[in-house]
């Protein structure tokens, strides 16, 4: 690892400024992502600034069906709350299968969110629950907010603070991760909600997270795993490489989206 | 460089790090606490997990700056007098062959117990797998890890 200025952020304003004052730095969350890339030298910041810490940042709240999840609440919390178990299950069950049980206790909902990796499976679920990413200077909408690969409509310097959905009324994740590294290969996340029917797909296309029509429409005439057995989803945009080809993932986005619509 | 105080294993700690220093070489080489191991250093094998504030990290993907003020346990830190349960567990039931990854799995394996204890969950066999998906071994195939981490829920 490159050598790098460590600055622990007791407040999400120190944090904003701490990282406006650096010369090049980033925001450590749980840094499950974070320190493995700059220990091969993929990213070196000049400075760290760790917000794990930041207790504004952190914690699930749950009104009627209203659900704000602040971006340092780890994999381990989300999948462990009762409070949101009991509106969106769907949710606890994604976080509780991310990493392992010692990565969920340190990386973040924001981490992931915010990385926008492509086998990530939070922004699945974002994308599906038509969920507003808060920032400490706006809110995105999920739709806009991932944008390809690695890419988000964040701008240099901002952070994320929380994210906040609707519970849908049916919501299951369903995933298929690669044997050796567990990553998604294919990670599908279906919501039946007041605004209709969403199916976000993560692990499988070749620009990152994205929405398929095709089974929104086939699962909003009839949300039933069988109503999907119509549909083509096409190879083309489809992730190939040595792990799946194309028109394999393409097969995994059909069956991910049966599974998950079977368990919501 | 920057100055951190933790307490690793009960004792207050004080040193001068790089911001860079990870965790694991701060216990290993710092503080000559050389049962927590370094496997693969991508945070897939678990062989470095230790406790902080109660709960198993990989100790290889985070920094010793970012522990400041926190609790640390490792493996030396476990055994109170008599060997641990979980440590007697995996003596009784063979868990380990090389015992190279040992270390974690004892520390992975008591986080699991106090955490289902605490839900009032059952840790029967396909939960114990399932919770070492982050622990790898590879000599022993598993089955006698999973008997000794169970033979200790039994007894914590």
């Amino acid at each position: 690892m490159h050598n790098t200025t460590y600055h622990k952020a007791s407040s999400a304003a120190e944090a904003a400024s701490l990282l406006s004052g650096a010369d090049d730095g980033a925001l450590l969350a749980g840094g499950q992502t974070l320190i493995p890339t700059m220990k091969q030298r993929l990213a070196a910041p000049s400075d760290l600034v760790d917000i794990s810490g930041v207790a504004e940042l952190k914690g699930i709240s749950v009104s009627g069906s209203s659900v704000t999840i602040g971006a340092m609440t780890t994999h381990a919390e989300v999948a462990s709350s009762a409070e949101l178990r009991a509106v969106c299950p769907g949710l606890a069950d994604l976080a509780g299968h991310i990493g392992d049980p010692a990565v969920r206790h340190r990386g973040t909902l924001g981490g992931s969110v915010a990385n926008n990796d492509p086998a990530a499976d939070y922004p699945a679920a974002m994308l599906a629950l038509g969920a507003t990413i808060k920032t400490n200077t706006r809110e995105i909408a999920a739709d806009d907010f991932f944008q390809s690969m690695f890419t988000t409509a964040l701008d240099e310097g901002e952070m994320i603070v929380s994210v906040s959905f609707e519970a849908p009324e049916k919501g299951a994740y369903a995933k298929f991760p690669n044997p050796a590294s567990r990553y998604a290969m294919c990670g599908v996340f279906v919501a039946k909600g007041a605004g209709g029917v969403r199916v976000a797909v993560t692990g499988a296309g070749d620009d990152g997270v994205f929405r398929s029509a095709d089974m929104e429409a086939a699962l909003s005439s009839n949300f039933a795993a069988d109503a999907l057995d119509g549909v083509t989803v096409s190879p083309n945009g489809m992730l190939s490489d040595i792990h799946g080809d194309a028109a394999y993932r393409a097969n995994l986005v059909k069956v991910m989206a049966k599974r998950a619509t079977a368990a919501a | 460089m920057t100055s951190i105080s933790m307490t690793v294993n009960g004792k207050a700690v004080t040193a001068d790090v790089e911001d860079r220093t990870l965790l694991v070489d701060y216990i290993r080489e710092s503080l000559r606490l050389t049962g927590t191991h370094v496997g693969c250093d991508t945070s897939q094998c678990g062989a470095c997990v230790v406790h902080v504030d109660g709960k198993a990290v990989k100790s290889c993907t985070m920094l010793a700056a970012a522990a400041a003020g926190s609790e640390v346990t490792t493996i030396e830190g476990v055994a109170n007098g008599d060997l641990h349960p979980m440590q007697k567990a995996f003596n009784d039931n063979h868990g380990l062959q090389c015992g190279f990854c040992t270390p974690g799995m004892i520390m992975s394996g008591i986080d699991m117990v106090n955490r289902y204890k605490a839900e009032g969950k059952t840790l029967d066999e396909a939960a114990i797998r399932a919770e070492l998906e982050g622990n790898i071994c590879r000599c022993t195939g598993y089955h006698n890890i999973v008997k000794s981490i169970s033979q200790a829920a039994g007894e914590m």
